[in-house]
């Protein structure tokens, strides 16, 4: 068995496409304190781009210098090759960290109210959130107050109304955080809907598994700095790809073909795991070495490595341990 | 939704206008904001009737007359044929037959003499503390000399020649209606002030401002709060108004009566309401300005009380400089941006020079621009710091740093 495992289809980012987003040195001081320091990231229109890193690591003031929210102290910026993103709002949709609606507004209102920011004449708003709300499951609650819906559909209104505007770049900040596993998964859906109708996804995370899955390309971010922004696949090809080969065997003359720094695991007195580089030779040279040399073999697979070891090796393990709390912190919550 | 990529500065800030006025108007706080100036009026009122009550205590025009019965008549005969000359500077007189010293009859319960006269007309004797008797002596005096002569006296027929008023009364009318008038802006500017600081508190606490801020710049978003609170604040001048008129009709002449002011009722009330307008500009620029330096709803009740007091102290500024038009500190406070409203509608009242108001007008609007672009730039220097997470990190410890 020849396995690839740990990866997905993705759609193709190969060929030069224009930047929906670009910033180059982009750097923030609060206090005298460096919150970012030369942020450099190129998001090609239509991916899905995901910003990861842990907590206090930059990802929202990142976010907030790209939105035109606060200005950077050095550096550029451009959104849609503008270098003020507020003069191309209408073109963009944004759901921050802190979520946040009127809670006398009613839902359809609150949809209307975030389009009308975004240049959409309030009562094409309304009829728009009306019909975002009945596609949501959601119909029951349009003459609601926002203090009368549970956290989580309020959650979902303000999604709605990010939306509303059929914005053509849509970003949000720490989009699972508050959500359960039901609603994080409607949310990958509706971010890879958006995707393929073209629409550019910009999302910060702490989770690696929900940018691993998502995104084309991610910006890896740790202390203010972007150690790595590109493809999720060359980040992980960083590391070399490993060998796993199980045998029902220990010993024989296979085992030449092995590596001299092989791992070896058992599982049980039948299985046994070795874990190996991809030799020079080839996999075609090892298998035919393993069958002439008896090694009883179960499976072989060659393991990719996940975002999670390219994070390591890219942020180093301090990173990779605070961004696994956050993760912890967050699933607990 | 047209071409263009972003609303303009104005759309934005009516869009934000629009949301605010609606939500306040149609709030229970609105209501309250609506009954707010019947607590003063109330409070006052009682106030002055209970002050009112006290003063007539304090300060009774009563005199004891202990003489023998027939001096006593003609003292109070004497009184009542000079009343029609001299009216109230004279005291009114009560006869007492108690054969007390003057002193004890002074301290009586139940009586409140200011001062006892005892002997005859022709050598009244006076007891009272010294105010009293430095003010009712001469009156006394008069009368006394009236009722020990038996002559009557006729007094000659003035003749009347009536003017509208002296340059002095007119200037010191003037004032009382200046006076007035920066009362009024004062007390409307502190209730509204009120009502903006509670409005950017609702921002805070609903946590919708990151939305506003990334869709619109923040001077857009701060435009259109005051211009909201504007708008909600002339629907209640105009209930305030409305019903004070009704009162006013109901009252009639028993209302105080306000001279009229040097550019007359309609251009006076029309700088009020523009002044008002101004004035409120700036104090809620600079409220939304604080309420971008604090960090927590509480920071913002904190930081507000000084620019309270601070207001207090302009108001202070403006209303003791009215007696004195052209002084430096009446120039002072017509420039200085917080004052310059009260100063310059106190000006309306006693002047009636009409281009110094079109250039005070032109400069608070220029502070007014100049406070919402600074209060902005503020807002998003230090609301917009950092995520919730970097923002707890920070609290937990200020020695953390970015790796």
């Amino acid at each position: 068995m020849l396995t690839e495992t740990g990866t997905m289809t993705r759609p193709s980012t190969a060929g030069p496409r224009p930047l929906a987003i670009e910033a180059r040195g982009l750097v923030k001081r609060f206090d005298g304190i460096l919150a970012v320091d030369g942020v450099d990231i190129a998001v090609p229109e239509g991916a899905i781009y995901g910003i990861l890193g842990p907590n206090g690591a930059g990802k929202t003031t990142t976010l907030r210098m790209l939105l035109g929210i606060i200005d950077p102290d050095a550096g550029i910026r451009r959104v849609f090759g503008n270098d003020r993103p507020h003069e191309v709002a209408r073109l963009i949709g944004y759901l921050p960290e802190e979520r946040g609606l009127y809670p006398a507004m009613k839902c359809d209102e609150a949809i209307a109210f975030m389009g009308a920011l975004r240049g959409l004449p309030l009562a094409e708003g309304r009829a728009r959130g009306r019909e975002l709300l009945e596609g949501h499951g959601l119909g029951h609650a349009i003459d609601r107050q926002i203090r009368q819906l549970s956290k989580g559909m309020a959650q979902t209104v303000q999604l709605l109304g990010t939306l509303v505007h059929r914005p053509k770049l849509v970003v949000f900040d720490e989009p699972f955080s508050g959500l359960d596993a039901i609603n994080q998964g409607k949310l990958e859906v509706m971010i890879r809907e958006l995707a393929d109708r073209g629409t550019t996804v910009i999302f910060s995370t702490h989770v690696i598994h929900h940018a691993e899955r998502l995104c084309d390309e991610v910006a890896i971010i740790a202390g203010g700095k972007v150690p790595y922004a590109g493809s999720v696949d060359v980040a992980r090809d960083r590391i070399p790809a490993q060998v796993r080969l199980e045998t029902r065997s220990i010993k024989g003359a296979w085992r030449a073909a092995l590596p001299d720094d092989a791992r070896h695991d058992r599982k049980g007195d039948e299985s046994h795991f070795w874990y190996f580089p991809i030799p020079d030779s080839g996999i075609e040279a090892l298998l035919k070495r393993l069958i002439e040399g008896e090694a009883g073999i179960l499976s072989l697979s060659i393991e990719r490595a996940g975002l999670h070891d390219a994070f390591v090796e890219i942020a180093g393990e301090a990173a990779a341990r605070a961004l696994e709390e956050n993760a912890a912190g967050g699933a607990s919550r | 939704m047209s071409e263009t990529t972003r609303l303009s500065r104005f759309e934005a800030a009516r869009v934000v206008a629009r949301r605010d006025f609606h939500a306040i108007l149609f709030s229970r706080a609105f209501l309250f904001f609506l009954l707010g100036p019947l607590f003063p009026i109330l409070i006052g009122a009682l106030a002055g009737g209970i002050g009112g009550q006290v003063q007539r205590d304090a300060s009774t025009r009563l005199v004891a007359i202990a003489m023998a019965d027939a001096n006593a008549e003609a003292m109070v005969e004497a009184r009542a044929g000079l009343a029609p000359q001299i009216g109230r500077a004279l005291p009114e007189l009560a006869i007492t037959r108690s054969p007390a010293p003057p002193e004890e009859i002074l301290r009586e319960t139940g009586r409140n003499y200011a001062a006892v006269v005892s002997g005859t007309p022709a050598a009244p004797v006076i007891t009272a503390p010294q105010e009293a008797i430095a003010a009712w002596s001469g009156p006394i005096a008069m009368i006394a000399a009236h009722a020990a002569s038996s002559e009557t006296k006729a007094y000659p027929a003035v003749a009347e020649q009536p003017v509208a008023t002296s340059r002095a009364a007119e200037r010191s009318e003037r004032i009382r209606t200046a006076q007035a008038g920066q009362l009024i802006l004062f007390l409307l500017m502190m209730l509204l002030a009120g009502m903006v600081l509670s409005n950017l508190v609702e921002e805070k606490a609903n946590k919708v401002i990151e939305v506003l801020a990334a869709a619109i710049p923040m001077d857009a978003v701060f435009l259109g709060k005051l211009v909201a609170m504007l708008g909600v604040s002339f629907v209640g001048i105009a209930v305030w108004s409305a019903v004070g008129g009704i009162l006013a009709m109901v009252a009639g002449s028993a209302l105080p009566h306000l001279p009229e002011p040097a550019l007359g009722w309609p251009l006076f009330v029309s700088f009020g309401i523009v002044y008002f307008a101004m004035g409120y500009l700036l104090l809620g620029s600079l409220f939304l300005t604080i309420g971008g330096m604090a960090a927590t709803v509480r920071e913002v009740q904190t930081l507000s009380m000084p620019v309270t007091m601070a207001q207090l102290l302009v108001f202070f500024l403006a209303a003791s400089s009215i007696t004195r038009p052209g002084s430096p500190m009446e120039l002072f406070s017509a420039v200085f941006p917080l004052s310059s409203p009260f100063a310059m509608l106190a000006r309306a009242a006693q002047s009636e020079a009409l281009w110094p108001h079109a250039l005070a007008l032109a400069w608070q609007a220029l502070c007014v621009v100049i406070f919402v672009r600074a209060g902005a730039t503020i807002f998003r220097r230090r609301v917009m710091k950092s995520g919730k997470a970097g923002r707890a990190v920070k609290a937990e410890s200020s020695v953390t740093k970015p790796i």
